[in-house]
């Protein structure tokens, strides 16, 4: 027994231990240890979702600092597969490691902030200042590092250049978790083709699979929703893919704006109370917030029963609560929208157009609303049906009689949304987010759509919804999902009411006029069938050519006779339904855009760009469009077929 | 065999040429060619009391050509017609089945197929029937032989005697059609027909030489009997003024295969007059025999949700208000279980022959 004990002394029941040693064992735990722990919090659970979060932290940090620094971005994205060791590396499909190479023609960063930007948890520009942005918390870029120096122990490697008259600096870096400061392996000056930008490699370990929630249906979301941006994407299979610029104007710029008094808390009013560099409480009120006049910062004064003129750090306890809660019920103007950049109808119209086949395009974008003191836009659009040219082809192929069981197409396919916040797609957690909630909690029933309890609508349909704010509420940190207040849902609801209210418009204006087609059409299939058997039964007694004449107009004087066909000729047509497009077979109607052939890409290399000739050459092109449509046509069937893959994916 | 090689048009093919006039009749006056069929459904049935049959109301549906609703069903109508009057000028019989095929083809110029399958064809064929007043059987459309008859019986069929009583235990198998023009009925000794609902209790008694001991005709249609079996039946009534027992299980599948044998189906009302015996008699099982003959519960089987709602069903017609028939249905919605006839081999493989039938004949234990 005792010798039990010597041996294993820990056994041993000991006492409690003592606060000092306790005291002792308490130490800071830093942001990276704790997100190196818990990197699933950041979108890096998996190894297919890892790679896909680099790629869009990287991507958003390019588009951000582009458009911040007023340049029509260009960005390029690169994946290939790395072997650690030299040898051959395996195919794509079953590649574990990857390297992401994004670059962008931003304005570059400065030498001595690289280091921090790439290797620091919580370092950025974008956290402190209510504006819209794609980034917000300084997260994104330096995780994927961690996430590469934990998979891989490979460092992030940056290059960028400030302007063509500046030399290009090469850093290698990784991040000292314990610390939170970034580890220089590698600095120097490097000779960069590229006269202006910033270019990121990050290996890391990752799967590549297309479908839901891949690469490449991230950067396809990310082309429909920022026309204004020009995406170059490498596969890692060698494929190249160009998603052109559309729109050859930046969105206008959103504005920075101070806190708007009902979004901030009680502990925030504190802080500012005591940081604010007013002398009177309603100086303060007034300067230090949004929307406050100095006669409501009196008015909010008087109610609260406080001196205007008291000095803003002696408001506390009880005042300090008092003042809190006047603020909130007295009426202010809801913050000013102009520091929230909407996509814009054109622009998501052209978006969807360019990405996805259909018959049907519309757009919508909401006035601005207010959730707890932050200013949101609500955006929302639809493409719908499976493009014209699917449509023509079925008459012309030859008529193989279907045998019994046999279906045409059973069309069962539900409609896909797809969700963006500040311009950034979101791809995962789709059942938790308020702008899915809102598309199933729509009654698409109302605009001749099917859908079944709890369901999405079914059909060819794409749904897109955009929320612009200052301050996306996200629900975790990997921005997946965007939480569901009671205000943005509506906003929502409300944005797809109108698309739902304009797409039901034109399915029964296309409706009205097929079903008086159908019904000809079938009348003159089955007299045709009626007189061969009358005939017969008669004994082969009967001038059919006359039984056939009468019955032929006995039907067009049912069907409505040429009035059909003139409805038919017009197809329904985009008046009265604003910010729509319509296909028809002969081209489209409304405000289509017209496609760039990759030619015209060519023939303007990004630097040298002058928007004006350029988008002029584009409307004088589309009369005789011809040429370069038949060419983005193909290009569009190849992102439908990708679209079609997606969903069956998933039912296996 | 009869309408064969007659150049000239039989009164069925007459019927259905006029169909082909009414369509070239109102193209002349640029009117909507329009059937009038008549209603096949309950809320279109009397029930003639006095006769004991349910007989078809007045009601008629418009089937009009230039309805988009309507006009496939129509053109289909007028095809079926065409091919039926094929079979009246060729004198040949056929399956429902064959009719849909010889009726399907791909219409000129589309994708579009007359029928996409039998379901379409087969209630038209009905609906042929009820507007021109033509039987199934008068239109050369037969169903499968679903049927058996063993006893001292004796047919001619084709020229060939048939003896039933000589065909061993497996009996002769009923023609869908048996209208004396096909089968006659040369002699019949027996002194009533059993109806049996299953094949496999007529197999118990045919075995057991039932017929023989009892003198009688043994008849099954395996489950709800089709027309064959009901005419022939209908006929060895009649004509031979011989009385009908039928004997199903006890659940009300087999109430509803009694009263359409007794007093016809609601679907083919208009056939009621030909085909059913208003004075059969139901012999069993009743739900008053577990108790009588001492059947435990647990052959039994429980009501389901669908068979509690069909007996309330049956409950409601009127043809089911008699009060022993009340009570019959009463009782078993009370007992909760339905019985069938074989778990009377639950007290003995030859109960039924040797004590369940010989009793209720004794005893006179049926309903009316």
């Amino acid at each position: 027994m005792a010798t039990v004990l010597a041996k294993v002394p820990t056994a041993e029941p000991k006492a409690a231990v003592s606060a000092a040693e306790m005291g002792a064992r308490q130490r800071d735990i830093s942001v990276s240890e704790f997100f190196t722990k818990n990197r699933h919090l950041l979108g890096f659970d998996n190894p297919r979702k890892a790679l896909l979060t680099c790629v869009k932290e990287a991507v958003d940090n390019a588009l951000d600092a582009a458009e911040e620094a007023g340049i029509l971005p260009d960005v390029v994205i690169a994946l290939e597969v790395s072997s650690p060791d030299g040898t051959p590396p395996p195919p794509p499909s079953q590649a574990t490691r990857f390297r992401v190479i994004v670059t962008d023609n931003g304005p570059g960063i400065v030498r001595q902030q690289i280091p921090p930007i790439f290797a620091k948890l919580l370092y950025g520009s974008k956290f402190h200042r209510l504006r819209m942005s794609r980034g917000q918390q300084g997260i994104g870029i330096s995780a994927a590092g961690m996430y590469a120096q934990l998979t891989t122990g490979k460092p992030v490697q940056i290059t960028s250049r400030t302007g063509a008259r500046a030399a290009a600096h090469y850093f290698e870096v990784q991040i000292d978790t314990k610390k939170n400061e970034p580890r220089i392996f590698e600095s120097k000056k490097v000779d960069w083709e590229h006269p202006r930008g910033t270019q990121v490699t990050l290996e890391i370990e990752g799967r590549y699979q297309k479908g839901r929630g891949s690469v490449d249906e991230f950067l396809e979301q990310v082309a429909i929703a920022n026309p204004h941006v020009k995406l170059v994407y490498k596969t890692p299979d060698g494929d190249t893919r160009e998603y052109p610029r559309t729109i050859e104007e930046l969105p206008p710029q959103p504005r920075e704006i101070k806190p708007h008094p009902y979004g901030i808390e009680f502990g925030i009013l504190l802080r500012m109370l005591h940081d604010t560099r007013s002398h009177s409480l309603a100086g303060f009120l007034a300067s230090d917030f949004s929307r406050v006049s100095s006669a409501v910062a009196q008015e909010i004064c008087h109610t609260a029963k406080l001196s205007a003129e008291m000095r803003p750090r002696n408001v506390h306890g009880t005042d300090a609560e008092a003042l809190y809660k006047t603020i909130q019920a007295t009426k202010i103007m809801a913050p000013p929208s102009n520091c929230i950049s909407p996509i814009g109808e054109k622009a998501i119209l052209h978006g969807l157009y360019k990405q996805i086949k259909g018959e049907f395009y519309t757009a919508v974008t909401r006035p601005p609303s207010v959730y707890r003191g932050n200013p949101f836009i609500i955006e929302a659009g639809l493409a719908y049906g499976k493009g014209p040219d699917q449509a023509p082809a079925t008459p012309d192929a030859p008529a193989v009689p279907l045998a019994e069981g046999e279906q045409l197409d059973d069309d069962n396919e539900l409609a896909r949304v797809i969700r963006y916040a500040n311009r950034v797609p979101l791809l995962y957690q789709q059942s938790a987010c308020a702008t899915f909630k809102a598309a199933l909690e729509t009654a698409w029933r109302n605009y001749g759509v099917t859908q079944s309890r709890g369901a999405l609508p079914a059909g060819p349909m794409v749904v897109f919804v955009h929320m612009a704010s200052v301050w996306v509420p996200f629900t975790s940190e990997s921005k997946e999902a965007i939480a569901d207040y009671d205000e943005i849902r509506k906003d929502i609801k409300l944005a797809l009411q109108e698309c739902g209210r304009r797409l039901g418009m034109f399915l029964r204006r296309r409706e009205r006029a097929k079903s008086e087609f159908r019904r000809r059409n079938i009348f003159e299939l089955y007299i045709e069938e009626v007189v061969e058997a009358c005939a017969r039964l008669k004994g082969g007694k009967l001038p059919k050519e006359k039984l056939k004449a009468q019955l032929q107009k006995i039907a067009l004087r049912r069907t409505g006779g040429t009035r059909t066909d003139e409805i038919l000729g017009h197809d329904g047509g985009p008046e009265g339904l604003p910010h729509s497009i319509i296909v028809t077979p002969d081209g489209p109607e409304g405000e289509a855009p017209v496609l760039p052939g990759p030619a015209s890409v060519e023939a303007a290399p990004p630097e040298e760009r002058r928007p004006e000739p350029d988008r002029r050459a584009a409307r004088r092109g589309k009369g005789k469009a011809a040429k370069p449509k038949a060419k983005t046509a193909k290009r569009r069937t190849k992102t439908a077929k990708r679209r079609t893959k997606a969903p069956r994916r998933k039912k296996r | 065999m009869a309408n064969a090689a007659t150049k000239k048009a039989g009164p069925v093919e007459k019927k259905l040429i006029s169909v082909a006039d009414t369509v070239i009749t109102a193209a002349e006056r640029s009117k909507d060619p329009t059937l009038a069929i008549p209603v096949r459904s309950l809320a279109n049935i009397n029930f003639n009391e006095k006769r004991g049959i349910i007989e078809m109301g007045r009601r008629k549906q418009a089937r009009t050509f230039f309805n988009v609703a309507m006009a496939k069903k129509f053109m289909q109508t007028v095809l079926v017609a065409d091919a039926l009057s094929e079979l009246q000028r060729a004198g040949l019989t056929t399956s429902l089945r064959e009719i849909y095929y010889r009726t399907k083809h791909t219409m000129k110029g589309s994708h579009e197929n007359t029928f996409d399958n039998q379901n379409e064809s087969d209630p038209l064929i009905e609906d042929l029937e009820v507007t021109l007043a033509a039987l199934r059987e008068e239109l050369h459309v037969r169903a499968e032989n679903a049927g058996s008859i063993v006893g001292p019986v004796v047919f001619g069929d084709d020229g060939d005697r048939v003896d039933c009583a000589r065909l061993g235990k497996g009996g002769y198998s009923v023609p869908s059609i048996v209208e004396p023009e096909y089968i006659e009925i040369r002699r019949c000794t027996a002194d009533f027909v059993l109806l049996v609902e299953k094949g496999t209790q007529w197999n118990r008694l045919s075995e057991d030489k039932f017929w023989r001991r009892y003198n009688c005709v043994l008849l099954t249609g395996n489950g709800q009997p089709p027309r064959g079996v009901r005419r022939l039946a209908r006929r060895l009534h009649e004509e031979y003024k011989l009385p009908v027992y039928v004997l199903v299980d006890n659940d009300p599948w087999g109430y509803y295969i009694y009263s359409v044998v007794k007093q016809g189906s609601i679907n083919l009302a208009f056939e009621s007059e030909r085909m059913a015996i208003p004075k059969a008699k139901f012999i069993g099982l009743s739900s008053a025999d577990p108790d009588r003959y001492g059947l435990p519960r647990n052959v039994g089987i429980k009501l389901n949700d669908k068979d509690i709602g069909r007996a309330k069903e049956l409950a409601k017609y009127r043809w089911f208000q008699k009060k022993e028939w009340q009570e019959e249905i009463k009782r078993m919605l009370a007992s909760g279980l339905k019985y069938e006839l074989d778990s009377l081999a639950n007290k003995d493989f030859q109960y039924l022959t040797k004590t369940y039938l010989p009793r209720k004949l004794k005893e006179h234990d049926w309903l009316d």
